[in-house]
């Protein structure tokens, strides 16, 4: 069990990483998106994994998962949304303005020659 | 007058030119001239106890903890720096107000100009070394403004580049030296660190602070081989010149090695360092001095030259050379300052500095030419004029002082040094006021308004008055010594006189002052030798330093940072693997703690469908659409997890927040082209790939690594689940954490989401403002649009659901304290029931049934979180801390009442307001206010087929059939 949810976080961050490398602002966002899970599920798992053992206090029952990741990642969860769409806005407003959704710079020639003075 | 107000003084001051240089030039000179003397008469009233031998102290707590405290000593050298700082500042801004020319911003002058003096003030006060190093550093600043206060110059501009880069790098090795000498002493107060002498020279890291100290202190000072900036400082307007060159920048170097003399002075390296410096900077800059054309260049290289001169006599570590040092400072102050004056006279009169233009001023500007006359014969060391004194206490000095075991080394090269200083002077007064009138002046010259020959006259007479009666300056110089010796050496006994006899030092004063005039007899011969010979150009040589430095600093950082995102992303994975390589390489792995967990089949069937749709993403990425549905699938895959795993609260979380970035995600890509073009080559992607797969195997063996192993200590979590319930009246923890425990960080991180939610709003409406509007609204869909724009079926149910999904809201937000929910979770849900009825029934409709702007109610979120917090100090309680009680009310069962619920209720409203404003500032830009929209449901989107066919007319149908 342990072994696929590592694999799993492994396998989003190889495919965020990838997709973040890419050429343009969408699937750089999809790539985000998904190292955002991989991050998540990972400060989660650093809680260990438990089953059937909700953080909700019942008479009687001693084990419980550990909360503070689960309320850790509820926030990071959220803040993620306000931040994909900044990050969303960001690329439609360079996109429209400029009819180019590429994230790299356009290749340029060596024109900053700042001199000494 | 207190310490700290003395400090203050000047800073608080330098608001005042600003403010009055509306007010006109005299206004604002006068507010300068007040502000100073303010201060120099507050540090008058100190006298009394610095005189009885008292150090006046003041302290304040700043950063106990490192040792930083705000601790000022007043003592008697200290007292005699500030009187100097001070006094001739008073001068200086008297001078200053007469020089500057209107179009000068003299507001902005005066508030540099007393910045640098209360930065100087500060250093000469500070007990604290490490306060010391502040009042440094701010000196380097303040000075580079002054410097550089002629913008327009480029000379300007450079000189005060270069004395802030040669400085402040000074500074930088000073900072390790101070905290090396801190760490020895075991404090960084100089009252401390004066009483452990034994200790800091015994020490092993005494080499290392002395030396890194002295760079500090030579820099400063302009001693070889760092003596080059001083005269580039020059470019500087000539009351900045006379300021920092006479009295304060140039000698904070010196202050230095008075202050810490008595630790740091009396060891071989002391000696071996700083009197080689000093010597050879007093020569160097004496011969230097001879050959500059231009008047200020001359006192520049001057100024080294008797900067070196201090510094040697304080090299040579006895109580003599201390005494003679200090006297010299007081002496070369004055004279200097005055010629620095007399300099900028000329500059302003005659409208040049360059010696070879000049001469026969002295009928023309009579005044000028006594007074430079005066200052520059003490310079020279003629008899009745203070220099002289000074000079020959150096001269005897230097008579007993045996450096690498050659015994008229040191007296040679003084006398050497003071020959070629005898000589400039000389020439100073010679080229430039003596000889026949010319007619070639670049202006008429004349004596200027008494504004201006006033202050140095001050300066001159007493240069006269100790000259003739040096009786008078003994008890203070003695007691300045005193401060500095410290009861490390006696003082000695000696007294200032004018007549000591036939002693040797008389001689090499006379060898001096003949040869002097002999050398200019012979001057021009010189020049042509001197200009002939090949020398080392600073100037050139530093600038060469620089560029070295910053090409280097250009090609790695455009190397690195040319602008392409994709570069950085893979700089930075590579970076991160192999720092984490590195780390897990080298550090100790443990064995496994935990037994792995069986997986059940359920498992295994989740695992496939993430790993199957993360696969597809990448595979399929460049369509876009097909894209956002994979990625669907993950989040969806990730909440089972969490259901799975014990989480609800975040699987419903995580399913909510994918539902909104989904939709966000379609909003975008409205705009967006629908597909990824294929750009990389198979060598870039095979790059990224590997990359990518690196980054994934090291995140899935450090997550495999600590899932197997227990923590370390013990999870603070065993506190949260034993006090949800007692302290927090709580039973889902998580809920609790959020509200409760930790309610700090999500008051924290709701300010931040809607700060994001505003950033949003704020560039959409840049963009609608800018060229981008027209482009949108001329924009022509990319794609074929649906034949109605509001679905009925879709109108019905969002409608019919919208209720349901409100009172869900409702009971997920109020059992959020004992069952999964709670404010972050409703505030999603309720979200969703409204960016439903703008998806299903339109903008127009939606927004015009809208009550309340979503920027409000994500600020009443953030007040109701806020004053939840606060009103927990009406009871004396600290801020958010949480209440609850249990009530009943008849018909109903027992409820319980929390202030968290009214905090959670905050949560709630910042997310709605948030998420909203997001989603709704997207779907703006789609809007066309023009555009016919209609309330309908089933109504046809008459924008659909462009352009809209015309109704044909019917008598011209038949004949264009035809």
């Amino acid at each position: 069990m342990e072994l696929l949810v590592a694999t799993a976080i492994g396998i989003m961050t190889a495919a965020g990483l990838y997709l973040v490398m890419r050429l343009r602002s969408f699937p750089v966002i999809l790539g985000i998106a998904l190292l955002t899970y991989a991050v998540n599920v990972f400060l989660f798992a650093s809680g260990r994994l438990s089953v059937g053992a909700p953080p909700i206090l019942r008479d009687g029952v001693e084990v419980y998962a550990d909360p503070l990741p689960q309320a850790l990642v509820l926030t990071a969860i959220v803040i993620s949304f306000g931040m994909t769409a900044v990050v969303v806005m960001i690329a439609l407003g360079a996109y429209l303005g400029s009819s180019d959704d590429s994230v790299n710079d356009a290749e340029t020639d060596e024109d900053e020659t700042e001199g000494a003075t | 007058m207190s310490l700290f107000l003395l400090v203050a003084l000047p800073f608080l001051g330098a608001l005042l030119p600003g403010l009055m240089n509306s007010a006109g030039r005299q206004a604002c000179a006068g507010v300068t001239f007040t502000v100073t003397l303010a201060a120099f008469i507050g540090l008058l009233t100190n006298l009394p106890a610095v005189w009885a031998g008292e150090v006046v102290t003041a302290r304040a707590l700043w950063l106990p903890e490192l040792g930083l405290n705000f601790t000022l000593m007043l003592d008697g050298l200290g007292f005699f720096f500030a009187f100097l700082i001070l006094g001739i500042g008073l001068l200086i801004i008297a001078y200053g107000r007469a020089y500057l020319s209107r179009d000068d911003n003299m507001g902005e002058f005066f508030t540099y100009l007393l910045l640098f003096q209360g930065a100087m003030v500060g250093i000469v006060m500070s007990d604290n070394i490490l306060l010391l190093l502040v009042f440094w550093e701010l000196t380097s600043l303040s000075s580079f403004l002054l410097i550089g206060y002629w913008k327009h110059l480029p000379e300007g501009r450079q000189g005060a580049r270069m004395a802030l880069t040669v400085t402040g790098m000074g500074g930088l090795a000073m900072i390790g030296g101070m905290l090396i000498l801190g760490q020895i002493a075991g404090s960084y107060d100089l009252s401390v660190i004066l009483q452990n002498r034994e200790l800091i020279q015994e020490s092993p890291l005494y080499l290392p602070a002395l030396i890194l100290i002295l760079l500090g202190c030579f820099t400063k000072s302009a001693q070889f081989p760092f003596h080059f900036w001083l005269p580039h400082a020059m470019a500087a307007p000539t009351p900045v010149s006379a300021y920092l060159h006479s009295a304060t920048m140039v000698k904070a170097g010196i202050f230095l090695m008075a202050r810490l003399w008595p630790v740091l002075s009396g060891t071989p390296e002391w000696f071996m360092i700083v009197t080689t410096a000093g010597l050879i900077t007093m020569v160097l800059g004496a011969v230097i001095a001879l050959f500059k054309h231009d008047l200020k260049a001359l006192l520049a290289f001057s100024t080294v030259s008797h900067l070196g001169l201090i510094t040697m006599l304080l090299g040579t570590g006895t109580a003599f050379g201390v005494l003679a040092a200090m006297f010299h400072i007081l002496n070369h102050a004055m004279f200097k300052a005055a010629l620095f004056m007399s300099a900028g006279i000329v500059d302003h009169e005659a409208k040049t500095r360059d010696i070879r233009l000049l001469g026969g001023l002295r009928k023309l500007m009579p005044i000028t030419f006594v007074i430079a006359t005066l200052a520059a014969l003490s310079m020279a060391g003629i008899p009745f004029l203070n220099g002289f004194l000074s000079k020959e206490m150096m001269l005897k000095e230097a008579d007993y002082t045996v450096l690498y075991g050659t015994p008229w080394l040191v007296a040679g090269l003084a006398t050497l040094g003071s020959l070629f200083s005898a000589a400039y002077c000389f020439r100073f007064i010679s080229h430039t006021f003596l000889g026949e009138v010319r007619d070639d002046y670049p202006a008429k010259p004349h004596d200027p308004p008494s504004g201006m020959w006033l202050p140095p006259a001050i300066l001159v007479s007493l240069v006269v008055i100790i000259g003739c009666a040096p009786f008078l300056a003994e008890p203070t110089i003695y007691k300045v010594t005193e401060a500095v010796l410290a009861g490390v050496k006696e003082t000695p006994d000696y007294h200032f006189k004018l007549w000591h006899g036939l002693v040797p030092a008389l001689f090499m004063s006379m060898i001096a002052v003949v040869g002097g005039f002999l050398l200019l007899m012979v001057f021009k011969p010189l020049l042509k030798t001197w200009e002939n010979t090949p020398r080392p150009e600073a100037k050139v040589i530093f600038e060469a330093l620089i560029e070295a430095i910053a090409s280097l600093a250009r090609t790695t950082t455009h190397g690195l940072h040319n602008g392409a995102f994709s570069r950085y992303g893979a700089v930075f994975s590579v970076a991160v693997i192999g720092a984490s390589y590195y780390a897990w390489t080298t550090g100790t792995l443990s064995s496994p703690t935990r037994k792995m967990q069986t997986a059940e089949p359920v498992m295994w069937a989740g695992w496939l469908m993430l790993v199957a749709a993360t696969g597809a993403l990448v595979f399929f990425h460049r369509n876009r659409l097909l894209a956002l549905v994979l990625i669907g699938i993950v989040g969806l895959m990730v909440s089972v997890g969490f259901v799975f795993f014990s989480a609800p609260d975040l699987a419903m979380t995580q399913l909510t927040v994918e539902v909104v970035t989904i939709i966000l995600l379609l909003l975008a890509l409205n705009f967006l082209p629908n597909r990824t073009p294929k750009e990389s080559s198979v060598l870039l992607r095979t790059r990224d790939g590997i990359i990518a797969v690196a980054g994934g195997l090291a995140a899935t063996a450090m997550a495999y690594h600590f899932l197997l192993r227990d923590a370390v200590a013990t999870p603070i979590s065993e506190f949260h689940l034993a006090n949800s319930y007692k302290g927090g009246g709580g039973t889902n923890v998580v809920n609790v954490i959020l509200v409760d425990f930790r309610g700090f960080d999500t008051f924290g991180e709701i300010i931040v989401l809607g700060i994001a939610a505003l950033l949003i709003y704020a560039l959409t409406e840049t963009l609608l403002n800018s060229s981008v509007r027209a482009k949108l609204l001329n924009r022509k869909p990319d794609q074929p649009r649906a034949g109605d724009m509001h679905p009925t079926m879709m109108v019905v149910l969002t409608r019919v659901m919208m209720p349901v999904v409100l009172l869900v809201g409702f009971y997920i937000f109020l059992r959020g304290h004992n069952e999964p929910g709670g404010g972050f979770i409703s505030g999603l849900v309720v979200s969703i029931a409204v960016v439903m009825q703008y998806m299903a029934s339109g903008f127009n409709w939606t927004t015009s049934r809208l009550r309340y702007p979503y920027h409000g109610v994500i600020g009443a979120g953030v007040l109701i979180a806020g004053l939840t917090g606060i009103g927990s100090w009406f009871v004396a309680k600290p801020f958010l801390t949480s209440d609850f009680t249990y009530v009943r009310i008849p018909p109903f069962q027992e409820f319980e009442l929390a202030t968290a619920a009214l905090f959670d209720l905050g949560v709630f409203l910042a997310v709605v307001g948030a998420v909203m404003l997001s989603l709704e500032s997207f779907s703006r830009l789609a809007y066309r206010p023009g555009a016919e929209q209609s309330d309908h449901p089933m109504d046809i989107d008459p924008s659909r087929d462009d352009p809209p066919p015309l109704p044909p007319k019917a008598g011209r149908v038949s004949t264009e059939g035809a």
